[in-house]
């Protein structure tokens, strides 16, 4: 057999998912669509003494309609959540689309049919889709354990190479995702050498237009170019004030590429590569959302 | 720890019982318990495709999923398309007149990939093909001989459904 030997438990219940994590810790691993997960195990670089399979807990797969006051709106997605069932749901499609749009580019369709929005995100690899969609759009990460429990702004959640902030007794259980916004143009973008496959580069685009079509806000948050989804303030903060035009989108890709990211390359893309590819993906990324903005 | 749970699966629609180590994963379930050798095994990591089955009607990869994990679920694998020995699917009748295999070790993962694609997608085109088994490696055919079986694979299922 591939995995090392381990106690397995099936809880059908929140509360006690919640009591196995309180008992066991970081020794009791959550195991949610196993796609990330089993693989490590298959390879024996994961050796879990327990697992909390939280297959069978209804309650953790739920798409909400968008709730909050106007300015905190959001779509609050369980984290069980298949990414083959948000990646066909209406109420996401409409009010997340940035969201919708990554969601194909996660890996193949078997895949997705397994592997779920919160083991995605408590998996924290940085060339994934959707860490990076989570910060470009400030989402907040709702973590539970038997006793308490808290949400962690997107900025918070992330921590680096595969880890997050999550406590050893703490489940991600529930994850908000900011609804869209008016005068607002979002975009998801990226290139892989195969559909399907981690990118070797990519990128969330987010542009807000005042009222004279110039840019109020922007983001621009990147994959596989870090530790974690990179957040390129200083290319955003340069596109703030500016008629939405290809020089300024240019000039932001520069800064993005050169100032904001560290990238470390792999075996399919050198870190000038992957600087190049950021680049002119900004350019296109940023007309796109800029249509949109428009359209908006 | 060789702790042992009970499995209790429908596989191509015959129930099976059996006792297993959670670590078994449900490829080695497939294979080594119900004896339905037609599920491949390439990678097992998740990443070929050659050992993917219909789980409550979906494609999965089933290397990266436990066995205990099917309990009390329904799977299909490539020996339930075909009626009988003489009647085969019509998907493996288009495989087998467009050359869409050689060595045949990919093919169970990509038939199971393509029932449901093309239950989804009655009228497919090249494009929609190609990315449909991205996620599906083929070692032999240079993917152009399966990409044509299957458009003739959905020619000839809209012929039956006629
Ligand atoms: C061939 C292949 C290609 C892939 N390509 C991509 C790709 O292009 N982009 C991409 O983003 N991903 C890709 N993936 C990974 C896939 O998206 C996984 O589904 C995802 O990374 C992990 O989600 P999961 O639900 O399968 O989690 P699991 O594998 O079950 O868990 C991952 C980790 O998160 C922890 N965890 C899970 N749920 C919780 C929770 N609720 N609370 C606390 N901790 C939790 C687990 O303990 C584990 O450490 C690929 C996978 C494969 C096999
Ligand atoms: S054997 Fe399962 S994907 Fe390769
Ligand atoms: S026919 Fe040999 S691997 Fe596909």
């Amino acid at each position: 057999m591939k995995p090392a030997p381990f106690e397995y438990h099936a809880p059908t219940s929140m509360d006690s998912a919640l009591e196995l994590k309180a008992q066991h810790g970081d020794e009791g691993k959550p195991l949610a669509g196993g796609q990330s997960l089993i693989p490590a195990m298959n390879f024996r670089v994961a050796q879990p003494s327990l697992l909390i399979d939280l297959n069978d807990i209804p309650e953790l797969r739920h798409i909400t309609k968008p709730n909050g006051a106007n300015g905190a709106s959001a779509v609050h997605i369980g984290s069980m959540t298949l990414q083959s069932s948000a990646e066909r749901d209406s109420l996401i499609a409409e009010h997340v689309p940035l969201l919708h749009e990554a969601i194909p580019n996660i890996a193949h369709p078997q895949i997705r049919n397994r592997g779920t929005i919160g083991g995605s995100l408590a998996h924290a690899d940085p060339a994934s889709e959707l860490p990076v969609v989570a910060l470009a759009l400030g989402a907040r990460f709702r973590a539970q354990s038997s006793k308490a429990e808290r949400w962690i702004e997107a900025k918070d959640f992330f921590a680096g190479l595969f880890a997050t902030t999550l406590q050893a007794e703490e489940l991600l259980t529930e994850i908000a995702f900011p609804t869209k916004t008016a005068r607002t143009g979002y975009c998801f973008t990226e290139v892989a050498r195969r559909h399907g496959d981690y990118a070797m580069a990519g990128l969330a685009a987010i542009v807000e237009l005042d009222a004279n079509d110039k840019i109020a806000a922007a983001k621009l948050v990147y994959l596989n170019v870090g530790d974690g989804p990179v957040d390129a303030s200083a290319a955003a903060a340069s596109l703030i004030g500016k008629a939405p035009e290809a020089a300024a989108f240019k000039e932001a890709g520069r800064i993005a590429s050169q100032e904001d990211m560290h990238p470390f390359g792999n075996v399919h893309a050198t870190p000038e590569y992957q600087r190049h590819l950021s680049a002119v993906l900004t350019e296109r990324a940023l007309a796109t959302a800029t249509q949109r903005a428009k359209a908006a | 720890m060789s702790n042992s749970y009970p499995v209790t699966v429908t596989i191509n629609g015959k129930t099976i019982e059996k006792q297993v180590e959670p670590r078994m994963l449900l490829a080695d379930f497939i294979r080594h318990e119900a004896g339905l050798t037609g599920t491949h095994v390439g990678c097992e990591h998740g990443v070929c495709g050659a050992c993917t089955v219909l789980f409550d009607g979906k494609p999965v990869r089933s290397c990266i999923m436990l066995a205990v994990q099917a309990n009390g679920h329904e799977l299909t694998t490539v020996e339930g398309l075909a009626e009988s020995e003489d009647k085969l699917h019509p998907i493996q009748n288009a495989f087998w007149e467009a050359h869409g295999l050689q060595c045949g070790f990919c093919t169970p993962g990509i038939l199971m990939t393509l029932v449901p694609f093309l239950e989804e997608n009655k009228n497919p085109n090249e494009a929609e093909v190609r990315e449909a088994i991205s996620g599906n490696l083929c070692r032999c055919t240079g993917y152009q001989h399966i990409v044509d079986a299957t458009l003739l694979a959905a020619k000839k299922l809209n012929e039956v459904a006629e």
